[in-house]
């Protein structure tokens, strides 16, 4: 029998190896996060100076005399050397500061925070849409290999990945809302339940189900549907490819024969065994297509008229409100690099194999 | 091979076991690999789609009248489809057949000129980084992972923003989010044959480190960086397609498919077809290019 101090290091052993690796990957994911983050705002930075707009020109007006525009313009700290000016720059948006937006006249922080709910509802449905169909679609695909089942997956998946999505949006608009009358039309909801909810979290479903406004809910979830289908849709073409191929490597192991061999179910030993296994990789796939989906946003939110981050963006590009722009572009990029570093991070906790590394 | 070739014909020729020359074993070689990619269907069909755009495009000013195109008879309006109009007309009273056609050139123009810059940018970065490794390989890397983390079309939509609309700023914009696979690839490439004999013959026979890169290992990662390349015109073009949708790429009157789709939607309740065509046509022409990269990596990896 083994003493009570030897089996608490025993079991604290692992326990400390897993504190020790999540420690190493958080620096080293840190680290990168760091540079990352530093290459953005260089393009972003990049782009705010390449434009061609003169943004002194702006302030002042063709007519100022040459004096009004050499101060305006070092009053901007234009006439700083390039990296003076960036590292002010770099300081800014660390401290949450894009400027102010030229059409709302809010600083685009405020706007940002104000949209990006909508946008984060509609994702976040469509990735529920993509992993809840995709993976059950990819297993079956893998476990039916070559058979019908895979040819109809597989051809649905790519259908996804040669979809337009403003077009499919378009015609599902034409289709379910125009013609059948399944859902509702654009916007997020009908104007005569506009104002009933008061905004908590942003996102009207849920917003109305903490009021306890059911109606107000039942009218937000058909606007949203047919958007976050559309959405869905892709991610789940994403979804149900990824974790084909990966299920088709793990049923070539044999630990698969050796379960099966041992009289399990074969049932058990693909949804249990082998998908247990899969999951681990899907986590990656899942943080990446969350990321695609914020961007195909921009275009399904274009169609839907959805008042999020997409839209406001749009809006933005076409009144010349560069803050604006390049405010949501840090966002989106920033949220990118925070879903990079989260499933680098919950890797090692779902697979022990990456805690020894 | 189903029957044996006759002896003396070009296809024995090809598929002799002991070619006699360099020539003929690179012919055979690909001869086998387009008999191994004949036999996929699905794959015969993307490349019939892209043939089918190609031939569209260089041959459109004989398909079609080129002034019908930009050509606006508003007493035709917004017409169904019939003979004279098979698509109908927009709500300028252009016909839509002869906008989807000469589409084509503007969609392969875009597809070939953000090939052409992402594929060299690609081996610029990845084949030093994997042929000296070390501090030029961290380095290069780094700077690859770091646009590799960006998202794309949000990227390409501020450059468009910044550089203003137009083709040429579109590729730019896509080009520039669209070369860090590339660079990864190349650099893959060339680590698994860095320590090849016949490298180090050649570094032996005092080849200069340009002449190793360009005519030794380039031509062993072309086959590898063509196919991603053919998988990723697809998105390249639903990319071009969506920033032509926001009013970023080809500006009217210009028949660009993107922007046709744009125009559509304010009659789409009544007329449907004026954005459901093109629309159809980028969703063809993309599927077309998924189907023939999926043909070509197949079949590449069925040789290997």
């Amino acid at each position: 029998m083994t003493s009570p101090t030897a089996q608490g290091a025993a079991s604290a052993a692992p326990a400390w190896g897993l504190a020790r690796s999540l420690a190493n990957r958080t620096t080293r994911s840190l680290l990168s996060v760091a540079l990352t983050f530093l290459g953005l705002t260089c393009v972003t930075f990049f782009i705010g100076r390449v434009i061609p707009i003169d943004p002194v020109l702006a302030i002042v007006g063709d007519k100022a005399s040459a004096e009004t525009y050499a101060r305006v313009r070092a009053e901007i700290g234009l006439d700083l050397p390039i990296p003076v000016q960036y590292w002010r720059y770099l300081v800014k948006v660390v401290h949450g500061d894009f400027g102010n937006s030229v059409i709302t006249s809010r600083p685009v922080l405020h706007d940002l925070l104000q949209v990006f709910p909508a946008t984060l509802e509609l994702a976040l449905l469509a990735l529920l849409i993509g992993v809840v169909a995709g993976v059950p679609m990819g297993v079956l695909a893998a476990t039916h290999r070559g058979r019908w089942q895979d040819q109809v997956i597989r051809f649905l998946s790519l259908l996804g990945y040669s979809m337009p999505v403003f077009w499919l949006g378009l015609i599902g608009l034409l289709l379910f809302y125009a013609r059948l009358g399944w859902v509702e039309g654009p916007g997020r909801l009908d104007v005569a339940f506009d104002d009933i909810v008061a905004p908590i979290i942003g996102m009207i479903t849920i917003d109305s189900l903490l009021a306890g406004e059911y109606e107000v809910f039942w009218n937000a979830f058909w606007h949203l549907l047919l958007p976050a289908s559309i959405l869905g849709y892709l991610s789940l073409a994403y979804v149900a490819r990824m974790t084909r191929s990966f299920m088709l490597a793990q049923l070539r192991q044999e630990y698969v024969l050796a379960a099966l061999a041992k009289g399990l179910s074969p049932w058990r030993v693909v949804w249990v065994h082998a998908l247990g296994n899969v999951w681990v990789q899907l986590v990656t796939v899942i943080a990446l297509t969350f990321g695609s989906l914020l961007e195909g946003a921009v275009l399904t939110e274009t169609v839907f008229a959805w008042p999020g981050l997409g839209l406001y963006m749009k809006n933005s590009l076409f009144n010349a409100d560069l803050n604006a722009v390049l405010g949501a572009t840090v966002l989106v990029g920033v949220v990118y690099i925070g879903l990079n570093m989260i499933s680098d991070l919950i890797y090692p906790l779902v697979d022990p194999r990456a805690r020894d590394q | 091979m189903a029957t044996a070739p006759v002896p003396g014909t070009a296809r024995a020729w090809l598929l002799s076991p002991a070619p006699a020359s360099r020539r003929q074993a690179r012919f055979g070689r690909w001869y086998r690999a387009w008999l191994g990619f004949r036999r996929n269907p699905l794959a015969m069909s993307g490349l019939a789609i892209v043939a089918l755009l190609v031939l569209m495009a260089v041959f459109a000013p004989l398909i079609v009248d080129p002034q019908s195109a930009t050509l606006q008879v508003l007493q035709d309006r917004l017409q169904p489809a019939s003979w004279q109009h098979p698509f109908g007309t927009d709500e300028l009273g252009r016909d839509i057949f002869a906008r989807v056609v000469f589409g084509s050139r503007i969609t392969l123009t875009i597809v070939v000129m953000v090939g052409v810059i992402v594929v060299p940018v690609g081996l610029a970065i990845g084949l030093p980084a994997g042929y000296f490794g070390g501090v030029v390989d961290t380095v290069l890397m780094r700077i690859t992972d770091i646009f590799l983390a960006f998202p794309r079309l949000v990227l390409a939509l501020a450059f468009a923003a910044a550089l203003g609309p137009g083709i040429e700023n579109a590729v730019i914009a896509i080009a520039l989010t669209a070369w860090p696979p590339y660079a990864r690839l190349a650099r893959a490439e060339t680590l698994t044959c860095r320590r090849a004999e016949f490298i180090q013959a050649a570094e032996l026979q005092g080849a200069s480190h340009l002449r190793i890169i360009a005519t030794q290992i380039v031509p062993l990662c072309l086959p590898s960086v063509i196919i991603r390349l053919t998988l990723d015109m697809a998105g390249i073009i639903l990319t071009a397609a969506g920033l032509g949708f926001l009013g970023l790429g080809a500006q009217p009157p210009a028949p660009e498919w993107g922007a046709m789709v744009s125009s559509g939607r304010q009659v789409l309740l009544d007329q449907w077809w004026v954005a459901t065509i093109p629309g159809l046509a980028i969703f063809i022409v993309s599927l077309g290019f998924n189907l023939l990269g999926d043909g070509l990596r197949d079949a590449s990896d069925s040789r290997s």
